[in-house]
């Protein structure tokens, strides 16, 4: 029977849960006794166990990232199918690929909308706000349960980046390489800016319920909605929007209302993102995740010096950015770029053009893709080499 | 490998760490890294050319050096490398000076506009001098600046920058009698060791 899937995908998927019941001590000063961790793994982990690769999710990520569910249409893989599977850059003929749902996700992972077993009610906002540094000891938990005592790579994008970057300080034996795409050393006074306008928008819904709208039997929608809708216009840039949507008007108009319909065709893309997250996600996890961005820092630990907190890295880094990507713009990366360098690191830095704006780290673009694969390559010659 | 390549490599102390200013698809980084230990990285605004280095294992960073070298800083490499790159840069000045501030030395390879055939081009044909190492017409040329060896000797005199050690290969490639003795007639490529006291 031929395959419903393209051959070069990993097919269909089948999430995993484990439960951990060893507590984790989180950096808020709070213990969480246990959890679960949904993930989902593509390839095959080889004798020495030294091919696998983790890829960290960002904001409003899973662990589905290539791939498909039997539910889902053979139309709609996993979020980053394009650059995952069978001789693709993340190539699973070579590596074993693990994806994860971080805690305080809304994706299966402990998170708010887990039962607290205190109370046997969802924890809602009373679900400790977890920072990155948490989600890599929780992803080193679930390493040990798979039995990899050092991944070849991690990587990751936007906030996906930022884990693969506390990775390699963290844990520095326990990662080979680290890809860092499309991310920032910590946010600027701007991005957090963005992102407490985005909490103000659910926090000032009626429906929010101080959190604890599940047991109203509602959600927050149209907070969440405007919050997704203002996180999409920083993912574009302002000449991906004009390329895409120009002043067009909807399908069928040639003249203006004069009123607040939806006209323009920008407005109904934001519109349409904004309503398809409200039934993918869930608002406290949202407001969580803005958090966890707004904290990371590495640098903190060291007093503000990002090179110190690369001296103790021992893994290989490859950063790329997006010259329209203004959320986490090239000199962003550039100040990663530049500590690594200080620090005598082995790192490459790729800035790659594009009109996509932050979102293009999402994307099939030929140079990017290239950069990965040759990078990865290169991996698995080293992982091939150390199993010999 | 490059002659001139082969000869930087036995001018650069084992182990050493090396910044290359255009290091092109990073052969010259790859070879270092290969047979002298030595660790660094290239710089490199060319999209093919930095693809080229990052599948080669080669540290590579995708950055137009004619922006400076801010991000690095000073004498945090033994040596930094321009290899026929000064002759396309429009700050030559500075990014010499910029080399040997982060550089404790500094190489530099580049056509000498004084070289034989290049003098006789203009002489006798009256056309601009295209060949081995200008292998460009004067309206797609890269090279901005073009200077001989007095001329370089001269910059260096003038700024105080030393010259340490100098190698110049006449059109063979090669570091033959001639060019030794007259090398701003003879020699087609000229590599200098510079430090600055």
């Amino acid at each position: 029977m031929p395959s419903l899937y393209p051959p070069d995908s990993v097919g269909l998927v089948l999430p995993q849960t484990v439960h951990c019941a060893e507590p984790l001590a989180l950096d808020c000063g709070r213990i969480l006794a246990e959890y679960d961790i949904v993930y989902e793994t593509y390839g095959e982990l080889n004798t020495q166990r030294n091919n696998a690769v983790l890829i960290c999710h960002a904001l409003s990520g899973d662990h589905h990232v290539a791939g498909y569910h039997a539910e889902d249409s053979p139309t709609k893989p996993g979020w980053w199918d394009n650059c995952i599977g069978p001789g693709k850059p993340i190539d699973t003929c070579a590596f074993f690929v693990v994806c994860c749902n971080n805690l305080g996700g809304c994706k299966g992972s402990t998170g708010p909308t887990a039962i607290n077993p205190d109370n046997r009610k969802p924890f809602g906002p009373d679900f400790p706000i977890v920072t990155v540094k948490d989600w890599v000891r929780s992803q080193a938990w679930l390493a040990d349960h798979l039995g990899v005592a050092q991944w070849a790579a991690v990587i990751g994008g936007s906030l996906g980046g930022m884990q693969a970057m506390q990775w390699a300080i963290t844990f520095p034996d326990r990662v080979r390489h680290a890809l860092i795409i499309a991310a920032a050393p910590r946010l600027s006074a701007q991005n957090i800016a963005f992102n407490e306008v985005a909490r103000q928008a659910i926090l000032s819904d009626p429906d929010f319920h101080h959190g604890h709208y599940y047991d109203f039997g509602v959600v927050p929608r149209r907070g969440l909605m405007l919050a997704r809708m203002l996180g999409h216009i920083t993912y574009l840039s302002d000449e991906g929007m004009r390329a895409k949507f120009g002043r067009e008007l909807r399908e069928g108009k040639m003249n203006f209302n004069f009123n607040f319909d939806i006209e323009f065709q920008v407005e109904s893309y934001l519109r349409h993102q904004g309503h398809a997250f409200v039934d993918r996600f869930d608002a406290n996890t949202y407001l969580l995740i803005t958090k966890t961005l707004d904290y990371f820092d590495p640098a903190a630990d060291f007093d503000g010096d990002l090179a110190a907190a690369f001296h103790r890295a021992k893994a290989g880094f490859l950063v790329v950015a997006f010259t329209s990507d203004w959320r986490f713009a090239p000199t962003r990366s550039r100040e990663i770029v530049r500590a690594l360098v200080r620090a005598g690191c082995a790192a490459s830095y790729a800035e790659i053009p594009s009109e996509f704006g932050h979102d293009a780290f999402l994307m099939p673009i030929p140079l990017y893709h290239a950069v990965l694969r040759g990078y990865l390559a290169r991996v698995a010659r080293e992982v091939r080499a150390d199993a010999a | 490998m490059r002659p001139e390549l082969e000869l930087i490599s036995d001018w650069i102390r084992p182990g050493a760490r090396v910044l290359d200013l255009g290091c092109g698809d990073g052969a010259l980084l790859a070879y270092l890294r290969d047979h002298r230990r030595v660790s660094g990285y290239g710089l490199e605004i060319d999209d093919a050319n930095m693809l080229r280095c990052i599948e080669a294992g080669v540290n590579v960073l995708h950055a137009d050096l004619e922006a400076g070298l801010a991000d690095f800083c000073d004498a945090s490499f033994d040596y930094v490398i321009m290899t026929q790159t000064l002759q396309a840069v429009r700050q030559t000045e500075a990014l010499l000076d910029e080399m040997l501030r982060v550089g404790r030395q500094g190489i530099v390879t580049f056509p000498n506009f004084g070289f034989w055939r290049f003098r006789a081009q203009i002489a006798l044909r009256g056309r601009m001098p295209v060949g081995k190492t200008l292998p460009y017409q004067w309206y797609d040329t890269p090279n901005i600046h073009l200077f001989t060896l007095r001329d370089f000797e001269q910059l260096c005199h003038a700024k105080g920058i030393d010259i340490l050690q100098r190698a110049v290969l006449d059109h063979s490639h090669r570091p033959q009698l001639g060019p030794k003795l007259w090398p701003n007639l003879l020699g087609e490529i000229a590599l200098y060791r510079l430090g600055r006291a």
